[in-house]
């Protein structure tokens, strides 16, 4: 059913196209009528942003010099986020797809087509054969209604986040480590910190403003110890680059453990009195000498000594990671590991003494907050606690029993629709075509459902495959919080109405709702009213947000969760006194280095890795679309080190073809001595034949079930100039199937 | 003292916030009047933002026959002035720093004027606002030097020319003067292998600069 049989049609009308003027075109003359403060759509710095509105149009920014975080510091995705607003390729209407085209249609017809077919699929073939697929760069409130729709709406037990493919290895770690998924600092103490241990973050391309605190550490003398297989531009600027084969996190951080213990670099009182689990880990890191770690990660020894030294030596020091070391079949093992190094030397819930770390999309943090997660109820509650589960039914006012059970991760959902088990879908911000691993299983997951809807405000290369496409708001459209990676819950302010047809996601999930029968549940007014129930629905649970007020928020310029009651300033900093565990204890995890789940071997020689680029956010849909942020970066492309091309006889600028066991692809080479030998490197922005997802390992950790996207085997093949495709001007950041 | 701006190389990311940005000043009409350049992209992941250096005795309004080329009493450098300009395009050439550009559709060179009217309002300029490490800064020496641990330089010798600039570049090491090419010599570099028999290398060559200069 759901199949793209008129790709060219689509992309003609849908794009994506370049766009790259204001609305109105550039003008001098302008005429503001409101400067709205707002933050930023993308990442989680949620850096503060004012947009420039002229007679309901947002026709540019201007900095918000007055948000603390950071102090008019933006992006270029931050900078040219306005210009997304009234991009010609929006989506103004809805859509129903008849014979592979897409045609207008009103929102009473599709709104009835999707809720007829949620009610025939779940009378044959019961309520779990609809799925509900979400995202985290909605806001706070959006993701509270998307937990709650898919329970006491659909009634259906499938819904996960996107935040599955991003911050899950974190916040598991997190809540084994600690007992609650939070940063524990506030990034004003990165600057008091001597040393930052920055463990797989690429933090000058991925989170370009938090750079502003890593450069104040800088200017008060302190230094970088970096953890990166690339010399990345954060990894370039560090004091220490530890240039690890990918994935063999546990080894280093072991060996670094290795080498507290042997220097008498740990807090013994530290250990004793706050931490459970020392001797296990203390025993296993007695195996990772640095000899031995330097077999396993191809870091020198005297590296790991230095760093070492580094860490244990100073007086502060923080931790930050991200997406380096958790995208791995062993994401969440790879996190304990540098956990263990904090609790190690008990640097931590104190004034630059800390962890934290980096989410990836703009609420990442508030979207695995409350309920959209798989195993989660608001709060941070687990749906599989009959405590919990009995709080959330009485605020909802829900049968016990007809609140479902866990679900499943969405690798595993899109496993259940090849089974046939899910036979409809409903996804909201995302793009599984871009961002889910093993791109031709997706595809074929699509191909199989009965029914796919999807909500967005611009056609993604996930939405080209749908039934139906309804047409939502970008974040200047609504308002709502959002909760940036520090664990400061931010507002996001209106600055328009939504184009032409187009209606706010929340609007559009309730109304689904209301015409399935289930009115009785959703009788939310406005964002607002969302809020004030996710307050109550949080109050108690770790993430408790039920003393934060969108007027305090304004007043404080953003409150830190838990805030437990109306007279609460917030929490900037946790584990002051005491950690989230009944015991008040964190705990170590002794964990053992095991490599990812493939290897290179003869057949397929390299590791492959993939990552992103300062230019794009997430999966491309909303910057491939801007002609300053294409300009910068038209398409991916493979880093290959000298020497692996000098072998390959592959030259700068050459297309060749990647190969993993899963697909194969074409990319330009980008020949870098930035990069490991045995190492090559593809950002994954891009979708269809451009997708690096059609080569990486759809493989799962077995706890955060987060997909193993950061390495994997292939191989380069060289191509002879005639098979070489065609390339042109107007090819620039589209796919190559967009121009066949 | 009047504030200027730093530029501090070792801190650019390279992420080009501020090439962005520069579109969005009011006077600008889109265009951008600042780069940001690998070093050498095979080596390394550094890069280089370059903006108009607003130097004391700009070599651009030397070399402007229609003198269309001001410099406001703090020392800003202004674009051409539309009247005058003739599209000459002897600043986009004789600039050492490489800075003007020349706007074919507009017929006017253009460059960076440190946000004018911007500054001229309390704002910072757009680049040094949004720029997320501070490797470019805009504010009063004694505000910001004390703050860093680079050196401020502001004196640079392109071979017999010594100009003195308004903006400072914060460097390392503890040369007073940034030096190019010391020999004071100009190296033409010409590439042999494309160049037709009929031309002269310089008029190619000039051509090629002319173009590479241009919106």
């Amino acid at each position: 059913m759901s199949r793209v049989t008129h790709l060219e049609k689509i992309i003609e009308e849908f794009g994506p196209h370049l766009h790259d003027a204001p609305y109105g075109g550039w003008r001098a003359d302008r005429v503001i009528d409101r400067i709205v403060p707002t933050h930023c759509p993308y990442c989680a710095v949620q850096c503060g942003m004012n947009l420039l509105v002229e007679k309901n149009h947002v026709v540019g920014f201007e900095p918000r010099y007055d948000f603390p975080v950071n102090e008019g510091r933006l992006c270029p995705k931050g900078v040219t986020a306005y210009l997304q607003v009234h991009h010609p390729d929006r989506l103004l209407h809805p859509l129903i797809k008849r014979n592979g085209k897409f045609e207008r249609a009103t929102w009473d017809e599709a709104l009835d087509l999707v809720v007829a077919k949620f009610k025939s699929l779940q009378s044959t073939h019961g309520k779990d054969s609809i799925g509900v697929y979400s995202g985290s760069s909605l806001t706070t409130e959006k993701t509270y209604l998307m937990g709650k729709f898919a329970r006491a709406g659909l009634g259906t037990r499938y819904i996960d986040y996107n935040g599955r493919l991003c911050m899950v290895s974190a916040a598991a770690a997190n809540n084994k480590a600690f007992g609650i998924d939070r940063a524990a600092n506030p990034w004003d103490d990165i600057p008091l910190a001597e040393v930052l241990l920055i463990a797989g973050a690429n933090c000058a391309e991925t989170f370009p403003v938090l750079n502003k605190f890593l450069w104040q550490q800088r200017d008060n003398g302190g230094s970088w110890i970096i953890i990166d297989p690339r010399q990345t531009a954060t990894a370039r600027q560090g004091d220490l680059h530890l240039q690890l084969k990918p994935g063999t996190d546990v080894a280093l951080a072991n060996g670094i453990l290795h080498v507290l213990l042997e220097e008498d670099l740990i807090d013994d009182s530290f250990i004793r009195t706050r931490t459970n689990g020392w001797e296990e880990t203390k025993a296993i890191a007695a195996q990772y000498s640095p000899h031995v770690a330097t077999q396993i990660t191809g870091v020198p020894a005297d590296k790991i000594i230095k760093a070492a030294r580094l860490y244990g030596g100073a007086k502060t020091s923080m931790l930050l990671h991200a997406r380096g070391i958790e995208h791995h079949s062993h994401g969440v093992n790879n996190v304990l590991s540098y956990i263990n190094l904090v609790l190690a030397t008990g640097s931590i819930g104190q004034p630059g003494r800390g962890y934290g770390t980096i989410t990836g999309q703009g609420n990442g943090q508030g979207g695995r907050e409350h309920g959209q997660k798989a195993d989660q109820l608001p709060g941070q509650r687990s749906i599989s606690n009959p405590e919990h589960r009995s709080h959330i039914c009485k605020i909802w006012d829900l049968p016990e029993n007809e609140l479902p059970q866990a679900g499943v991760s969405v690798v595993e959902m899109f496993q259940k629709m090849r089974a046939g088990e899910i036979r409809g879908l409903l996804s909201v911000c995302n793009n599984v075509m871009v961002s889910l691993p093993d791109t031709n299983e997706v595809r074929r997951s699509l191909e199989g459902l009965d029914f796919y809807v999807c909500l967005d405000f611009f056609m993604s290369e996930g939405a080209r495959y749908a039934d139906v496409v309804l047409p939502g708001s970008t974040w200047s459209e609504d308002e709502g919080v959002t909760a940036n990676s520090e664990g400061r819950v931010v507002k996001i302010n209106k600055a328009a109405d939504p184009p032409g047809e187009a209606r706010a996601d929340w609007w559009i999930i309730q109304e689904i709702a209301k015409r399935m029968g289930r009115e009785k549940y959703f009788k939310f007014e406005s964002p607002r009213a969302l809020f004030d129930e996710l307050r109550i629905a949080s109050r108690g649970g770790n993430a408790d947000y039920y003393g934060i007020t969108w007027e305090k928020i304004e007043k404080q310029n953003g409150v830190f969760w838990p805030c437990p009651s109306e007279d609460h300033p917030g929490t900037p900093r946790l584990f002051e006194e005491r950690f989230y565990h009944p015991d008040g204890k964190a705990k170590f995890h002794a964990v053992e280095y095991a490599p990812p789940q493939e290897t290179p071997d003869e057949e397929f020689p390299l590791i492959l890795t993939s990552g992103r680029v300062v230019y794009q956010y997430l999966s491309g849909n909303q910057t491939r679309r801007i002609g300053f942020l294409v300009e910068q970066c038209p398409e991916p492309y493979v880093e290959i080190h000298p020497e692996t091309a000098m072998k390959l006889k592959v030259n700068d600028g050459e297309r060749v073809k990647v190969v993993s066991r899963r697909g194969d692809g074409v990319f330009p080479a980008l020949i870098v001595r930035t990069i490991r030998p045995d190492t090559i490197f593809i950002p994954y922005h891009w979708g269809e034949e451009l997708a690096v997802n059609q080569l990486t390992n759809s493989v799962l950790d077995p706890i955060s079930k987060i997909p193993e996207f950061k390495a994997c085997a292939a191989r380069i093949e060289k191509i002879y100039s005639r098979q070489l495709p065609i390339l042109g001007e107007k090819r620039k950041g589209a796919s190559r199937s967009e121009f066949r | 003292m009047e504030e200027t701006m730093f530029i501090d190389p070792q801190r650019c990311i390279g992420c080009r916030a501020c090439v962005a940005a520069c579109r969005e000043c009011g006077t600008h009409k889109g265009y951008s009047m600042i780069y940001v350049d690998y070093l050498d992209r095979s080596e390394t992941t550094a890069t280089m933002p370059t903006v108009c250096m607003h130097c004391s005795e700009p070599t651009c309004a030397l070399v402007c026959p229609a003198d269309a080329i001001k410099t406001t009493e703090d020392g800003i450098v202004l674009s051409a002035l539309k009247p005058r300009c003739l599209d000459c395009r002897n600043c986009v050439n004789a600039c050492p720093f490489g800075v003007p550009k020349y706007n074919t559709e507009m017929h006017l060179q253009m460059k960076c004027d440190m946000c004018f009217d911007r500054t001229s309002e309390g704002l910072k300029p757009m680049c040094a606002s949004v720029c997320p490490t501070s490797a470019i800064a805009f504010g009063k020496y004694e505000d910001i030097v004390p703050l860093r641990r680079t050196k401020p330089v502001n004196a640079h010798v392109f071979g017999n020319q010594r100009v003195e600039t308004k903006v400072y570049l914060m460097l390392p090491t503890e040369a007073a003067e940034v030096e190019v090419d010391g020999c004071g010599v100009f190296e033409g570099r010409v590439r042999t292998e494309q160049q037709p028999a009929s031309e002269s290398w310089i008029d190619l060559q000039v051509e090629q600069t002319d173009k590479s200069n241009e919106f």
